[in-house]
């Protein structure tokens, strides 16, 4: 961290202060503050983000209750992933669900959620309105959405079984019925999914030059051409970063099926096995990395997807 | 936030043409706005529903059930769930955690910020995506060492009569400060980047050093996206459920959010008092989306699109 110089560029005046090798060189005392400000929080981030992410990657080679001494982690090798792929039942449906979970918030919510920004990125009287109501639940936590939803799929005072029609009769209980409530929960997940997506894409929208569209209409393209040919290509930024919030949303997924039930009974997830290891009795702790490793492994790679896609941006402007 | 307006192209037709073309592009949007206020109740519903249930009281839905027309409104709800179920004391520990994370979160990314927009270092885009890329890791991943990091780190008695970092406010505050600090030094990069490097040159010749050129001059220069940030981040700062359901064992000190999972059942035993006080613990949100929606929406889309 010894280089720190300024931008370099012509300076018109006369170098007025100390700096004896070079005008835009910084003082000693510049130095140092420059080091604090960019070092501290660089050292707090690194040391609560970083540090851990790297000592799961060796944690889940290692055995360890997390009760003894340091010196007590014994290396296991590849033990902990095995154990995990072919004797812990939990961590297969925990991976099925969180493929549905996937898949769900790709096609449904985002596809929507573009629908709305398209029809709602016009000059419509109360665009403003409309946008405002499908974005409101997006400033709500996730486990408030799993609160809401209950009171929204409850058996016999639920809004939905009521309106079925079905809520003394025979009801569906939509979030004890271990085959249906994965998409129960993804429909609250969704509802505040789409209004995210939406927002993005408006942005995406706002940023994009409307005489492309002019020239597409008079060349005589309908609107369904141009949406296709040139309005979505066009998107293709914004697209991707969709995708990859998304993909980290659904990999992240936990408050709200925790805050339903704990997570258990069809709602398994690859993140609530990891918090039930260490909130747990038998906490493992090259256990649960190796449950995290798996986790950072699949979301490295949408992480990575997204820097490129930022930074080269940048680049270029 | 205004929305782009794109006009149909004025044509030249005949009288009759025309009125075909406006009938056809009447029904078009009759249709639409019909389409748009459907979806609009539906995406209401769930909580005009919370807000129905929590208006009435307990002998009127035991009577009637929910999908039934009120005997009676009431606010009564809200304050008998403020009481029982110790509502200030849990938004008192949310106050205490969230705003110096806030304060914090910005300083430091502002900081970082600065340090990598004013100044050539080799290693700034390497810097900028650490930082970009540790905000994008599903909390998942870190939560076991950090979890026994927490529970090795001593601090003194009086916050914490276990010594440890675990189970403390002050533990929920440094991860909050160190996992947000990502997405806001890329934000703000990125916003101070669109500052031309004369102001700072210009005062650097005049003899202002690091911090104050950062303080005096690029610092007042960001209000619009600190706002936008801070909104952001308070609402994602309040609405954390994860990092205190782990690193917080005592009920008492968890956050409101957290803490009303918890308090389901025992405290809300009745759906019009759980109701009333799932909006509670909304509010603040509910008021960030009514007062403060240009600066929640901006801070979402600026680390989208550039700022």
């Amino acid at each position: 961290m010894t280089v720190l110089e300024n931008t370099p560029r012509v300076d018109p005046t006369p170098p007025r202060r100390k700096g004896r090798r070079r005008a835009t060189a910084l003082s000693g005392a510049d130095r140092i503050v420059l080091l604090l400000m960019v070092g501290i929080p660089t050292l707090v981030h690194v040391a609560l983000v970083w540090v851990p992410t790297l000592s799961s990657v060796l944690l889940s080679f290692t055995s360890w209750d997390g009760i003894g001494d340091l010196d007590q982690i014994e290396f296991v090798g590849t033990r902990n992933y095995v154990d995990i792929f072919t004797a812990y039942p939990r961590f297969w449906p925990a991976v099925q669900h969180n493929l549905v979970w996937l898949a769900f918030l790709i096609v449904l919510p985002t596809s929507f959620g573009l629908l709305l920004a398209v029809l709602l990125d016009r000059k419509l009287r109360f665009t403003r309105i409309y946008q405002s109501i499908l974005y409101l639940p997006v400033v709500l936590a996730l486990a408030m959405v799993g609160f809401i939803w209950q009171l929204m799929y409850e058996p016999n005072l639920g809004l939905v079984n009521n309106l079925l029609g079905i809520s003394q009769s025979n009801p569906v209980d939509w979030l004890g019925d271990s085959d249906i409530n994965i998409y129960a929960v993804l429909i609250a997940a969704g509802w505040k999914h789409t209004g995210y997506v939406m927002l993005l894409y408006l942005a995406g929208l706002k940023s994009f030059d409307p005489s492309l569209k002019e020239a597409a209409a008079l060349d005589g393209a309908t609107g369904w051409q141009t949406f296709w040919q040139v309005t979505f290509p066009v998107l293709k930024p914004i697209n991707v970063i969709v995708l990859v919030i998304t993909v980290i949303e659904g990999l992240r997924a936990f408050d709200i099926v925790y805050a339903i039930n704990r997570g258990r009974n069809g709602l398994e997830l690859v993140s609530v096995l990891i918090t039930d290891n260490i909130i747990g009795e038998s906490s493992r702790i090259g256990w649960g990395s190796a449950l995290a490793v798996i986790l950072l492994v699949i979301s490295l790679g949408f992480i990575i997807t997204y820097l490129v896609q930022v930074f080269r941006r940048e680049e270029r402007s | 936030m205004t929305t782009t307006l794109d006009r149909p192209p004025v044509r030249k037709t005949s009288g009759g043409e025309r009125d075909k073309k406006n009938a056809r592009l009447r029904a078009s949007r009759i249709a639409l706005h019909t389409f748009l206020i459907v979806v609009c109740l539906v995406w209401l519903a769930p909580l005009l529903w919370t807000v129905f249930a929590s208006l009435r009281t307990y002998e009127d839905t035991a009577a009637n059930g929910y999908f039934s027309l009120p005997s009676e409104l009431t606010l009564s709800n809200f304050g008998k769930a403020w009481q029982t179920a110790d509502l200030p004391n849990y938004f008192w520990n949310t106050l205490l955690i969230t705003i110096p994370a806030l304060l914090i979160t910005l300083l430091f990314s502002s900081f970082v910020a600065f340090g990598v927009t004013r100044f050539t270092f080799k290693f700034n885009l390497a810097l900028l995506m650490l930082f970009t890329a540790g905000n994008l890791l599903p909390q998942q991943v870190i939560i076991t060492p950090l979890y026994r990091l927490f529970r090795l780190i001593p601090v003194p008695e009086w916050l914490n009569y276990k010594e440890t970092l675990l189970d403390t406010q002050l533990g929920l505050i440094l991860i909050h400060i160190a996992f947000q600090v990502g997405f806001c030094t890329f934000v703000l990069s990125n916003y101070m980047k669109t500052i031309p490097t004369e102001l700072t040159e210009a005062a650097r010749v005049d003899g202002a050093g690091v911090f104050r050129q950062y303080w005096q001059v690029i610092l007042p220069l960001c209000r619009p996206a600190l706002g936008a940030l801070a909104t952001l981040e308070f609402t994602w700062i309040y609405n954390d459920f994860f990092w205190a359901i782990v690193l917080i064992q005592t009920g008492d000190k968890m956050p409101i959010t957290s803490a009303l999972s918890n308090l389901r059942g025992q405290f809300f035993t009745d759906y019009n008092l759980l109701a009333a006080g799932s909006l509670l613990v909304a509010l603040p949100c509910l008021v960030v989306f009514f007062a403060l929606q240009r600066q929640f929406v901006g801070g979402l889309t600026l680390g989208s699109t550039k700022g």
